[in-house]
């Protein structure tokens, strides 16, 4: 037998545990490797599909490295200036209702720029879905302080590290959102491991849920990683992250109403 | 006849989007304009056609509304004062450049900064050159009655879907406060799931079905000879609003040796200034813009076989009259005259002014 007829028995269609979900695109991705976003995409693409919603759902993309999202996730999209995507999506989801309306967001778009918009969206209690990803730097623009960087941190804007003295501290704006009686379900996920991605799908699924019975607003803060921005390998990004950030931004959920 | 009342400009606007099946109007305060939202509040049309009402968190979140609802190939707008509109550029220049219909009504108050809260005409610029950035025209209408208030509502949203591109009224205080009669139009439903689908869906965010692929909205596109062709693109479709959509009204031009040119309260005060002058011998005109753009150039042109001189009377610092002179290329003098600030010319220093800078007296 040669390897490729063992491979080939090896993947033939009885032996499949698992598949790729037609809702995720076979466009080429543009993050880094060791990114995290890929992850994330996969886990919200499945949950569409799984939930059979991919005709009734409707993304919107942030200014970032996410802006690209749309390439990735099959279904209708809106690309949001800078920070404002909470304010497209309460539109699509009151002109709309039915609908999955979700954003999608970085920690400069999210907590720096849109910081009135994400606030005040949900404490309106808009029937959406937030997915945050927390890597604490500005990846597309390459690596400037975020809200979220943490005290000491080594960005292209902070060469010296974070002195909060001077920029303030990072921010828990999960934790400010969790506050707000607008906000039905709010989390703190990862996706570095098998276990971490099943537990940040269920979060999604039981987001988007909320969203079926008009519960309000879901929050998913996803902690990930820069590699490029960090200018550390994938695998000590991971340790780095588990290090210090989830001392800081400590996993779990915050509000489940 | 039909529905005819005493309204305000402001009260109008609310009205008139309300029965010409608008979807979703999102605010946020600000005087001369702030009974826009009130008035809509105060019907509630959510319960009578479904339309939403929403005062947002800042102009900013207001006009990103806008752009989330037209994505969905809703009728849309928001409302707004000069200071406001600072606030919205940065929608309006995305809106303009994912290609989506919607309306923004300017009811212009004195500047620069915070300035006055008194009518102005001193966003010219800011409607009919940019205001935001990139390469991108709104269409503008000029409304010089309460009337006009009311039918350009439904205009607007008619150019808007016809081109897919942001419309603008361009009002001022002095046409958002004052009360007139008004015949109000007829209600017309809001477009259907279904007639959305069939507008707008080969674009509209409506959900992705099997049939086709993704609709996505956006004005991104980092491939610069794609950014290019799309900018081609993008001006073909303002030389066709040019070549189409240009409105204007003429008064008294027929045997018009001389022309004022102005638009929306001006123009109110140089139909007074017009017959003001008649009576002491000076043969003026007024031609009045409607669409500040497209600009009504050509019809400019047409007039200076006849006119000596022309003064373009707004109440800014002299920003139309460049569009004036644009048309006119030297061929006839072409002066402003304006006031400022807040204050409102007469039509005694609109004869006057006439009769200095271009009658030479």
């Amino acid at each position: 037998m040669t390897a490729t007829t063992e491979i080939n028995k090896i993947i033939s269609k009885e032996n499949l545990v698992y598949g790729k979900t037609s809702v995720l695109l076979d466009n080429e991705m543009h993050y880094c490797p060791g990114c995290t976003h890929g992850v994330i995409h996969k886990v919200i693409a499945e949950v569409i599909d799984e939930m059979g919603i991919q005709d009734k759902t409707i993304g919107v993309s942030p200014v970032g490295c996410s802006v690209l999202a749309y390439n990735y996730i099959d279904i209708d999209w809106q690309q949001a200036a800078h920070g404002r995507a909470p304010a497209l999506a309460t539109a699509t989801s009151r002109l709309m209702p039915g609908k999955y309306v979700f954003t999608y967001q970085g920690d400069g778009d999210l907590a720096s720029i849109g910081c009135a918009e994400i606030i005040h969206a949900c404490n309106r209690g808009e029937n959406i879905v937030v997915f945050f990803v927390n890597n604490a730097i500005y990846g597309m623009t390459g690596g400037q302080m975020a809200p979220t960087t943490l005290e000491g941190q080594v960005t292209a804007t902070t060469p010296y590290g974070r002195d909060c003295k001077v920029t303030g501290f990072p921010m828990k704006i999960t934790e400010m959102i969790a506050m707000l009686p607008g906000t039905r379900f709010v989390t703190r996920q990862s996706a570095e491991t098998p276990g971490a991605v099943r537990k940040l799908k269920k979060a999604a699924q039981k987001a988007f849920e909320n969203t079926r019975e008009n519960k309000g607003l879901s929050f998913i803060e996803i902690v990930g990683t820069c590699s490029s921005g960090w200018k550390l390998s994938p695998v000590k990004s991971n340790e780095w992250m588990k290090e210090n950030m989830f001392a800081y931004y400590p996993l779990g959920t915050l509000k489940d109403e | 006849m039909g529905d005819v009342r005493l309204m305000k400009g402001n009260e109008v606007i609310a009205e008139a989007a309300i029965r010409c099946g608008c979807d979703g109007y999102f605010g946020y305060p600000i005087t001369p304009q702030s009974e826009i939202m009130e008035t809509l509040m105060i019907r509630r049309p959510q319960e009578e056609t479904g339309m939403v009402v929403l005062q947002a968190e800042s102009e900013v979140a207001a006009i990103n509304m806008v752009y989330g609802g037209a994505s969905c190939g809703k009728k849309v707008m928001t409302s707004s004062s000069s200071p406001g509109i600072s606030l919205k550029a940065e929608g309006i220049t995305y809106l303009a450049g994912a290609e989506l219909p919607a309306l923004i009504v300017n009811i212009v108050r004195g500047g620069p900064g915070l300035g006055t809260i008194q009518p102005a005409q001193s966003d010219y610029f800011q409607a009919v050159k940019g205001g935001g950035h990139g390469d991108y025209k709104l269409i503008v209408l000029a409304p010089a009655s309460v009337q006009e208030m009311n039918d350009f509502v439904d205009l607007s949203f008619k150019l808007a879907f016809k081109y897919l591109n942001p419309a603008m009224i361009l009002s001022d205080g002095v046409i958002g406060q004052m009360m007139e009669k008004v015949e109000l139009s007829d209600f017309k439903p809001r477009w259907t799931a279904e007639e959305i689908k069939k507008i707008s869906g080969s674009w509209a965010t409506i959900g992705k079905t099997a049939d086709r692929e993704r609709n996505i909205s956006t004005s991104l596109d980092l491939d610069s000879a794609k950014q290019e062709i799309f900018n081609h693109k993008l001006q073909a479709k303002y030389r066709a609003m040019e070549e189409n959509e240009v409105r204007f009204e003429k008064i008294a031009c027929d045997d018009a040796e001389y022309l004022f040119v102005a638009y929306g309260s001006s123009a109110r005060i140089c139909q007074k200034a017009v017959e003001q002058a008649r009576e002491k011998g000076i043969k003026v005109g007024l031609l009045r813009p409607i669409t500040l753009f497209p600009y009504p150039t050509k019809a400019i042109q047409e007039m200076l076989k006849d006119v000596k001189g022309i003064l373009s009377v707004e109440m800014s610092a002299g920003q139309m009259v460049e569009d004036v002179r644009l048309a006119v290329n030297g061929k006839v003098p072409v002066e402003h005259f304006g006031r400022y600030g807040g204050i409102i010319p007469t039509p005694e220093e609109v004869v006057e002014a006439l009769e200095q800078k271009i009658l030479g007296k």
